[in-house]
């Protein structure tokens, strides 16, 4: 296959990107009768038993910076997040109409309190609560959450009207594992050279697989890879950092791009983590729903909204990407009102200080305007480093 | 120091349930109990007390501090040493009242907790609470992890996930941290003791059906049910001060007295409400008053269900089955109920208590409660036919109490009520 | 004769509506709000019965016959015999306080200065109430006050004094002015002066001048009883008045909006302190309302900010956003945000009117934001309050009516500053018969 140029690829992931009808996934929907589309919400759900079930899973994280929401604001308090009120006006203007069931994610009470918003308004849509064990041991938490994602087969059994085999998950895990390879191979090449792989190219890359089905999002992922690394681009005197945000929702993409133009390659992020939630490749072969349940449990990221049993654990996560990626200091960027990546950062923030990792703070809303203070903000942390490294 | 005034009224049950409160004080600061740190929903106050652990509750904490006027100051001290002023204040009153020297109500500084019992129960916030108190105490700190009622019911994989935490994880780390083995027989004992103040309780929260209704079942019902949420289910004590108020509201009631308020027993009952959400505590006695001055009285609430439903579905504590009834305890707490259930419960307490509406007291807080409540209330004012009202305030954050603006939201509702019943009754209002 | 009144006390100005027994309205009122709520009521309600005067009083001179003219110069002649009369008592009260401590030592050369500053005035009052001369404000303060400074300034350079002195000496005369409520004799001495005036100028009446004094006289003879007085508005809790004679703001516009147009059904209020999106039924009772949450976000006092942090009138914001070809995204709804987020998008050389226009829209969003949150738009739809006599404002809400909720009707009163007062008028008027 002959490489593509970059800019071809990035022009399709932005396109989709900006198309908040979902096009893409409507398409797909529409190119066989009886498909079924499953939104979830972040930051993790197991895509594979979707897919296993025929289902295409469509990743929603909200409206974007250039969604009027009007409705959306009839729904909730000023002090609650962004990413809920579009996401209701999402479905409230009938961009989710072909969606047939949503999966909220046991990440914070907001989210949660929308499965019910929606059970309540979407009366015919499958509305499932995905709740996530907080305990970690095989015979306990690992028990329940086998059970849950029985339940969650059995959910889509009935929605679909066909069994889903151990056979077919066993084969979804493998395309999956697939993805979460190249996932790892794109971070890996841009930790490696950040400035052939710009954050803004890397997070609309791994946004278009919210959208396309796997398949093809592994694909674009290999595409990308080839095209880029056959189009060098010049090296800037950046320095390295981790971007952490707990993203559920989302950084409004101008933020991403202030942070580097204003001198940061960003080396890590945990944007989109269920792209790269399990850290193992998942076996293929014996019970599907145990391997899965035990991937969850012993080789998963970890992310504010996940229990640490280990106090001597909390932040290992952050500081092994900040090891590994050799990034040089951390930007946190909550959401505004999130209450996960808030209630967590003094508990990062403290690790980093310990060992004398620089960082930085701030906070956005998905259609945050203003960049020039976050320009501002991540220029002089950069600087910083600059100086502080050659002292 | 305290915050009552002298001209307070008080009753015998409310003079007891002072005396339960600082003797538990007592008893935490003493130094001669091991001490567990845990919350509210579906505390696990019976367990505890098989273990002679001491039963400290950061929430109620928060809510002195905030009824002392403290909390302002232990919220700032927060937020200067990098907490977000977007997240709840009840942990930054917490992580505050630490940071100034972990001073107790009676005066006596806090010891530090031997556990944490992690309940993660309807609320989120807990797990992020706990893990900041844990890098401060370095204790020991177990999870119980209740999993969110999605569907309106408890199913059997919740039930037995909750069964196991209790008996792998939570049993034999408070074994460890009190030497003292678990005795299944003497939880069942406690049990028994809960589940009979917990009829009187519930014989309480049902009088408000009368009109005029002896209670408030919001403001008066955060007193009442103050021993049954906290260290006191279980106790004997418990029993003599929910058998107590029983006879003095059956006398309120023979007397055809309106609810009592601390300015006295209200003259007139003009208004029924069902209240949403948890009171304001900086100004609870301001905000109090700007009900029952304009003859208001709150005759359900779902912030009296917080700690534990007993009424919807008439759960109890259950001897003979321990764990299992702990475990659907923790699983019916209020705020881990998905919203339809919400909505009926509430719906059908405007229905039963004939109430003129719902108000709802939205937390910043809180999103545990206050996300989702706009369509709550449409759905209710739906389901019902009576108007609805939202106010915003917060629990213990004082910046976030502004009392006009309350007012003038609640004297409109009020007011529209009166122009609906005049309708009415008449045939219209204007030409 | 009986009379029914509703006083909405606003943070800006004080409004009275007053009705007759059929619930005509006969007169209203209108007054700055003052520090003193208490006189800013009974201000307005002074100004409502002088309104309802001109109304019996036309209505007993019949039409024609050169009536129409009679009564607008009568209306023109009694507003600068009020004028005149309250600038005699301003001037009176600052020889007064030359007495003071404070400007005792100058007391001569200031009373010099004030005199000629005085007699400028009156010299000048006929003009400032010429026919067709435009006035900036109708109210005393504002017209005193201007005049007064622009003359303190060169009367004081001429004289030695400072101008700090002269201003002060206005400063305290005028909040003794303000605290006083014209008596209807006083009242009704000024109407027939401005009667005498007016017949000497308005030539080709068919009315004899004995003829309009008798009618004239025999209105003002007339009792204007109050029967029932209702307050609302924010200062209302503020009001010397029994408490089943105050009613919420709400309730008054819901029921005012029905008054001036009885299809309504969802009204929007946006004045300088909150937003309200108010359901009424086919009898104007409220069934549902919403306010903006605790951020102001939205408010009136938004375009307020705007103006200042662009440095240009608050009136000028809507015609500058008329101007606009497209609406810049505006995405802060907090009011400081905005400001922030404006003065970025000027250093990023885009153009201020479709900034402005952007801002217009940004508001507009958060009243739909409350509007739906109330229930939505499904019949009439009624725009009041301070920010509905913007023009941009308008616009963006006309589009975003439309895009959200189809073709529905829009009415917008020259008299909608009036909704609440009017709503409360009806109120007296049921609850005193």
């Amino acid at each position: 296959m002959s490489a593509k140029p970059v800019e071809k690829i990035v022009d399709f992931c932005q396109g989709i990107f900006e198309d908040i009808t979902f096009a893409k996934a409507r398409q797909w929907k529409d190119a066989q009768p009886g498909r079924k589309v499953i939104g979830y919400m972040p930051v993790y759900v197991p895509r594979e038993i979707i897919h296993a079930a025929g289902m295409l899973p469509l990743g929603i994280l909200g409206g974007g910076a250039d969604m009027e929401v009007i409705h959306g604001d009839a729904y909730y308090q000023s002090y609650i997040c962004r990413i809920p009120r579009s996401t209701i006006e999402l479905a409230i203007t009938g961009k989710l109409d072909f969606v047939d069931g949503m999966m909220f994610p046991s990440i914070c009470d907001v989210i949660r309190n929308l499965s019910g918003i929606w059970q309540i308004m979407f009366k015919d849509k499958y509305v499932r609560y995905f709740d996530a064990p907080q305990n970690f041991k095989d015979e306990i938490g690992g028990v329940f959450y086998s059970n849950e994602l029985r339940e969650l087969k059995e959910g889509l059994e009935k929605l679909g009207g066909r069994e889903i085999t151990d056979a077919q998950i066993n084969n979804s895990i493998a395309v999956y594992n697939e993805n979460r390879d190249w996932v790892n191979r794109v971070y890996d090449f841009r930790a490696a050279t950040p400035w052939n792989a710009p954050a803004a190219e890397v997070y609309l890359l791994m946004r278009a697989g919210m959208v396309l089905p796997v398949e093809e999002h592994t694909q674009l992922m290999k595409d990308y890879l080839e095209a880029a690394a056959a189009e060098p681009r010049p090296m800037r005197d950046n320095c390295r950092v981790t971007l952490i945000g707990t993203f559920c929702e989302q950084p409004p993409l101008n933020l991403i791009k202030s942070l580097e133009m204003a001198g940061c390659y960003i080396v890590d992020d945990d944007t989109m983590l269920v792209t790269r939630w399990l850290l193992e490749a998942v076996p293929t072969d014996g019970d599907p729903i145990d391997n899965l349940s035990k991937a969850f449990l012993h080789h998963s990221a970890e992310t504010a909204a996940k229990y640490e049993v280990n106090l001597e654990e909390k932040g290992s996560y952050m500081l092994e990407s900040i090891r590994k990626r050799g990034a040089d200091g951390v930007i946190f960027a909550a959401p505004s009102f999130c209450d996960p990546a808030l209630l967590d950062q003094p508990m990062m923030v403290h690790r980093l200080e310990a060992l004398g990792i620089p960082y930085i703070t701030m906070q956005y809303a998905e259609n945050s305007g203003q960049m020039q203070p976050i320009r501002e903000q991540a220029g002089t942390f950069a600087d910083s480093i600059k100086l502080w490294s050659s002292s | 120091m305290n915050n009552s005034n002298q001209d307070v009224i008080k009753s015998n049950s409310q003079l007891l349930q002072k005396e339960m409160i600082s003797r538990n004080y007592d008893r935490i600061t003493s130094g001669q109990f091991k001490v567990s740190s845990t919350f509210v929903p579906g505390n696990l106050n019976e367990l505890l007390m098989c273990f002679d652990i001491a039963n400290n509750l950061p929430e109620i904490n928060a809510i002195q501090n905030a009824m002392r006027k403290k909390s302002g100051d232990f919220i700032t001290e927060a937020e200067r040493s990098g907490h977000s002023e977007d997240v709840c204040t009840y942990v930054k009153a917490d992580i505050g009242m630490m940071e100034k020297g972990n001073i107790a109500p009676n005066g006596k500084p806090f010891p530090d907790p031997d556990m944490l019992l992690l309940s993660y129960t309807g609320c989120f916030t807990f797990l992020k609470w706990f893990e900041l108190l844990r890098e401060q105490y370095k204790c020991p700190t177990v999870m119980l992890h209740v999993p969110y009622a999605a569907d309106g019911k408890v199913t059997k994989n919740m039930r037995d996930y909750i069964v196991t935490q209790l008996k792998e994880e939570v049993i034999p780390t408070m074994e460890k941290i009190s030497g003292i083995k678990f005795d299944i027989d003497r939880l069942r004992e406690y049990l028994r003791k809960s589940a009979q103040a917990e009829n009187d309780l519930v014989w309480m929260l049902e009088q408000s059906k009368h009109k005029p209704s002896p209670i408030d079942c919001y403001f008066g019902g955060v007193y009442y049910m103050g021993p049954i949420f906290t260290a006191f289910r279980g106790t004997d004590e418990a029993i003599v001060y929910y058998k107590l108020l029983r006879e003095e509201i059956q006398q309120r009631i023979d007397l055809g007295l309106c609810a009592q308020t601390p300015e006295g027993d209200m003259s007139e009952e003009k208004y029924r409400l069902v209240v949403e959400g948890p009171p304001n505590w900086t100004s609870f006695r301001e905000f109090w008053k700007m009900f029952y001055e304009m003859g208001a009285v709150v005759v359900a609430s779902s912030y009296t269900k917080v700690g534990g439903v007993y009424d919807y579905d008439n759960f109890r504590h259950d001897p003979d089955h321990p764990l299992e009834s702990l475990a659907d305890y923790c699983l019916g707490v209020y705020t881990n109920r998905n919203l339809p259930t919400r909505v009926d419960m509430l719906a059908r307490n405007v229905k039963e208590y004939e109430a003129d509406g719902l108000l709802i007291n939205s937390i910043k807080s809180c999103n545990s409660f206050s996300a989702g409540q706009l369509v709550m209330m449409r759905e209710i004012e739906k389901l019902t036919g009576k108007p609805g009202a939202f106010i915003e305030t917060d629990l213990v954050d004082p910046r976030y109490f502004s009392a006009a603006n309350v007012k003038n939201r609640l004297e409109s509702y009020f007011q529209m009520i009166d122009q609906k019943r005049r309708a009415g009754g008449s045939a219209t209002v204007a030409v | 004769m009986r009379t029914f009144i509703g006083i909405d006390l606003g943070s800006t100005t004080t409004k009275a509506v007053l009705m007759d027994e059929n619930r005509q309205v006969l007169g209203r009122g209108i007054t700055n709000s003052r520090s003193n709520y208490d006189v800013a009521a009974k201000v307005s309600k002074q100004e409502s019965k002088i309104a309802a005067r001109f109304t019996l009083f036309k209505n007993a001179l019949g039409s024609g016959g050169g009536a129409e003219l009679l009564l607008a110069d009568l209306e023109r002649n009694f507003r600068l015999e009020q004028f005149l009369s309250e600038l005699n008592q301003l001037e009176a009260t600052c020889y007064r306080y030359l007495d003071h401590e404070r400007f005792k030592d100058l007391k001569g050369p200031l009373r010099e200065a004030l005199e000629t500053v005085f007699k400028t005035i009156t010299v000048e009052a006929p003009t400032i109430y010429a026919p067709g001369a435009e006035r900036k404000s109708d109210f005393f303060r504002d017209i005193a006050g201007s005049r007064f400074m622009n003359l303190a300034e060169s009367v004081g350079k001429q004289a030695g004094l400072s101008f700090d002195v002269l201003l002060n000496v206005y400063d305290k005369s005028i909040i003794d002015i303000e605290s006083q409520v014209s008596s209807d004799e006083t009242v009704s001495a000024q109407l027939l002066n401005g009667l005498a005036r007016a017949m000497g100028e308005v030539a080709g009446l068919d009315i004899s001048k004995a003829d309009a004094q008798k009618a004239l006289e025999s209105v003002l003879g007339q009792e204007l009883e109050e029967t029932y007085v209702v307050g609302t508005g924010y200062g209302r809790v503020r009001l010397p008045f029994p408490k089943e004679h105050i009613r919420s703001e709400i309730l008054c516009h819901g029921l005012g909006a029905h008054m001036m147009f009885p299809r309504t059904r969802t009204v929007l209020d946006i004045g300088g302190q909150d937003t309200k999106g108010i359901q009424v039924d086919e009898n104007g009772i409220v069934v549902n309302f919403q306010m903006n949450d605790r951020c102001a976000a939205g408010c009136g006092r938004y375009l307020g900010y705007i103006a200042d942090e662009m440095n240009i009138g608050l009136h000028e914001l809507g015609p500058i956003a008329m101007k606009a070809t497209k609406a810049t995204r505006i995405n802060s709804t907090c009011t400081v945000f905005a400001g922030a987020e404006l003065r970025d998008r000027m250093a990023m050389g885009e153009n201020r009117a479709d900034i402005l226009a952007g801002l217009h829209r940004a508001i507009m969003l958060r009243a739909m934001s409350i509007i739906s949150r109330s229930g939505g738009v499904t019949e009439e739809f009624t725009f009041t309050g301070g920010v509905a006599k913007n023009e941009a404002a308008v616009k963006e809400l006309r589009q975003l009516i439309f895009e959200n909720y189809g073709e529905k009707t829009i009415n917008i009163s020259a008299e909608s500053i009036y909704t609440g007062a009017l709503g409360g008028a009806s109120f007296a008027h049921s609850a005193g018969n």
